[in-house]
């Protein structure tokens, strides 16, 4: 029998230029991707297409003012990012928020984290190449939690809801009933969602140990949220770190075996039916009173510097700001989660085919404008 | 007498052209060159109605619904749209190849259509080897398909001819395979005597040959979960990334087509072609033809898509093996019980098909398919 070597065939790999503008590429993300037949040898991320100066434009405006461009962060799920950035000025200029305030933040918060999860699941599964179908039954979960929070602030995608010390403005009457009815749906939905791709011969066959991220790795690059939940890492900043009223609700945090793209997507599954968990016990507690502290629009934080991390969706999501005592401040970096969570990304693809590149990216779940802030 | 005059003498369909048929043999043709012409072009229609508005209806959605009554005109708004674009040729394309490559992979599919039965003889040749012919035939397009990755010059389109030609080499086998099954139980290769002696359809006498060949002939006509040819998730549009306008519509044809034709020989050979009671011979045909199609859109519109070595692997080890033992025990049976009523196989073969695909689900595994790099 004669092997290549006797042969004397010579192959070479050869660059594949993916995106940024691809199908798959969830925005101007942008791999070199060397191959060798289908073969991934290596890829060389370059981030940088949608990079709109935020952090710098963040100097120019008032702390309020600053909250819209976080909105256009991980536009995917804005609350958070207001959430994030609210604290952290909060922090800064020793603001209290009153308990309603405290109550529709993580309602607020939690929904979006089922929304980012829907359209992380889907299009991880559109990625593998289910073309779509679990991706709009996802979609329609996504658009009532839209809708919810349309009822409260007006806004369907960048809500801009939450302001220094609160909310813009209270909750209407009938949201916490709309709310009510709309978490038995999702859990109904979800049970059967799970029950038709759980058992997915196809999908369990390119998930299933591809991409393993093995959990020293996700500890040296920082990752967090859930890729790392997936590699075993027991890290949930709202058990570790409770911030605003985390630490009143029960809930449990999902971790998976060994960090593949199933369990990743697993992870995601079981934080959905978490999150409906802490709504339901949110929607018992909420009390009356202010939606927000009196702090007016232009606020002088003292000198000092502060930081302030949520768990985001996607993960650790961290704002610093440094104030001057001036109306905006001084420097505001963020610890943007995607940016992060894409550095592992070359460790676990090589070795893998071109088609488990896309699914592996996909499980990471990023938001190009995060990446490039 | 030289071999080229008696080709030219006495054409190969002349001879089995249907005696009663008036005007001859030219006349015939004629006719039945339009009618395959002008069936092709109108089941594709209908075909991509079905795929769009039936897949819009699984996935939650209305599917288009504005270009005439209830969208019935979308195939031909479709059509004029992709017409009228411009044509783009790139600048490393191969000009030749890429312009040659749409006609090269169109034809072999409407040459399908020669030998398939609309209803009792009626077809353009009953050829006594018509099931070997279509084997031959629809091979062909493959070399289209890898023209169009090799004149576009481009890697994606490269890629994509790459595990075209990798697919159907594999899946080639396992269906001829299957074919011999009904062709030793029908003791023929012409298809309409096929038809004729399906009393009972070969989907009752040949279960698990009906299973393969449907498995081997999504995969060789690329249709979803094995549309890796394609696989807009992963190599935008696979071997016509670079095509537009008529060029473009063409390949759209083709992938309707083979579709189409796919599922006419599926319908002769298993579901007893043009024969059924109360309704038309020619409207049984089409029907059954249809309902075979409406099954290949709803495995794309509910299943991922496999890998390349996934795809390889399920043809080795899976359809190959059962393929083979399915057409050890079919011979078995027709040499050792020559006499006995076909109702005896339709239940011992659907048993043993059964058994078979369960043991093999167990022990055959897909592999993991990482390679170190």
């Amino acid at each position: 029998m004669t092997t290549t070597q006797e042969l004397s065939l010579i192959t070479e790999s050869f660059v594949l230029n993916m995106g940024p503008a691809h199908p798959s590429t969830h925005g101007v993300f942008r791999m070199r991707a060397t191959l060798d037949g289908e073969v991934i040898v290596d890829i060389e991320p370059i981030f940088g297409y949608l990079h709109r100066g935020i952090e710098k434009l963040m100097e120019e405006r008032t702390y309020t003012g600053c909250i819209p461009l976080t909105d256009r962060l991980d536009y995917v799920n804005a609350m958070n990012n207001n959430f994030a950035y609210c604290l952290a000025v909060e922090k800064l200029a020793g603001v209290k928020v009153p308990e309603r305030g405290e109550y529709i933040r993580v309602i607020t918060a939690e929904l979006q984290r089922i929304g980012n999860h829907c359209l992380a699941i889907g299009a991880m599964l559109n990625d593998a190449g289910a073309l779509g179908t679990p991706f709009f039954y996802l979609w329609r979960q996504r658009e009532k939690i839209y809708d919810l929070l349309e009822m409260l602030c007006g806004q369907r995608l960048m809500q801009n809801y939450m302001r220094i010390g609160g909310m813009s403005q209270d909750m209407p009457d009938e949201f916490l009933p709309a709310l009510a009815k709309f978490i038995p749906q999702l859990d109904s939905f979800m049970n059967e969602f799970d029950f038709f791709l759980k058992q997915n011969e196809i999908l369990y066959a390119r998930a299933k140990k591809v991409g393993i991220l093995p959990k020293d790795v996700a500890i040296n690059c920082s990752i967090s949220g859930p890729v790392a939940r997936a590699s075993g890492i027991k890290r949930d900043l709202r058990k570790d770190d409770p911030y605003s009223i985390y630490d009143r609700f029960k809930f449990d945090i999902p971790t998976g075996e060994i960090g593949d793209c199933y369990d990743r997507y697993r992870v995601r599954i079981e934080e959905m039916r978490q999150s409906t968990r802490i709504l339901e016990q949110a929607i018992k507690q909420v009390p009356g009173g202010p939606f927000r502290a009196d702090v007016p629009q232009v606020i002088r934080p003292p000198v000092g510097e502060a930081y302030a991390h949520v768990e985001g969706p996607k993960g650790e999501l961290g704002f610093y700001v440094v104030s001057d005592n001036s109306i905006a401040p001084y420097r505001c970096h963020i610890r943007s989660t995607s940016l992060i969570n894409l550095t592992a990304l070359r460790q676990m693809v090589r070795g893998w085919k071109v088609a488990d590149l896309i699914i592996i990216f996909g499980s990471i779940d990023i938001t190009m404008g995060e990446v490039d802030r | 007498m030289a071999i080229a005059d008696v080709a030219l003498s006495t054409p190969l369909a002349m001879q089995v052209t249907p005696a009663d048929w008036p005007g001859g043999y030219w006349w015939h043709w004629l006719f039945f060159t339009i009618v395959i012409i002008a069936f092709v072009l109108v089941m594709v229609m209908g075909a991509i109605y079905i795929e769009r508005r039936g897949m819009g209806r699984m996935q939650n959605r209305l599917g288009p619904n504005r270009t005439g009554p209830f969208g019935l005109f979308q195939p031909v708004a479709d059509a004029l749209k992709v017409l009228l674009k411009e044509n783009i040729v790139p600048t490393t394309a191969d000009k030749i190849v890429h312009w040659l490559a749409p006609v090269v992979a169109f034809t072999p599919v409407l040459l399908i259509f020669a030998v398939i039965p609309f209803q009792n003889g009626a077809l353009l040749a009953d050829l006594n080897i018509g099931i070997l012919y279509i084997v031959a035939v629809s091979s062909i397009s493959t070399v289209g398909v890898f023209m169009a990755g090799w004149g576009s010059g481009n890697k994606y389109s490269l890629l994509g001819a790459m595990r075209d030609i990798a697919a159907v080499v594999s899946y080639e086998i396992p269906l001829v395979l299957a074919i011999i099954g009904v062709v030793i139980v029908s003791g023929s290769l012409s298809l309409n005597q096929i038809v004729n002696a399906q009393d009972i359809p070969y989907i009752l006498v040949q279960p698990l040959g009906f299973l393969l060949f449907f498995i081997a002939a999504c995969a060789e006509i690329n249709r979803s979960p094995f549309d890796l040819t394609e696989a807009d998730s992963e190599l935008t549009a696979g071997f016509h990334t670079e095509y537009s306008g008529m060029k473009f519509a063409m390949f759209y044809l083709v992938e309707y087509a083979e579709a189409i034709a796919m599922s006419a020989v599926i319908t002769t050979l298993f579901l007893s072609g043009w024969r059924g009671p109360l309704l038309p011979p020619w409207l049984w045909f089409i029907l059954k033809t249809l309902v075979v199609f409406f099954v290949m859109v709803w495995t794309r519109t509910v299943l991922p898509r496999v890998r390349i070595d996934q795809l390889m692997g399920l043809a080795w080890k899976f359809v190959f093996p059962l393929a083979l033992i399915n057409l050890f025990v079919t011979a078995a049976e027709v040499i050792i019980w020559p006499d006995v009523s076909q109702w005896y196989f339709v239940i011992a073969n659907i048993v043993i098909g059964a058994v078979l695909v369960f043991l093999w689900s167990r022990i055959y595994k897909p592999g993991l398919g990482r390679i170190e790099v």
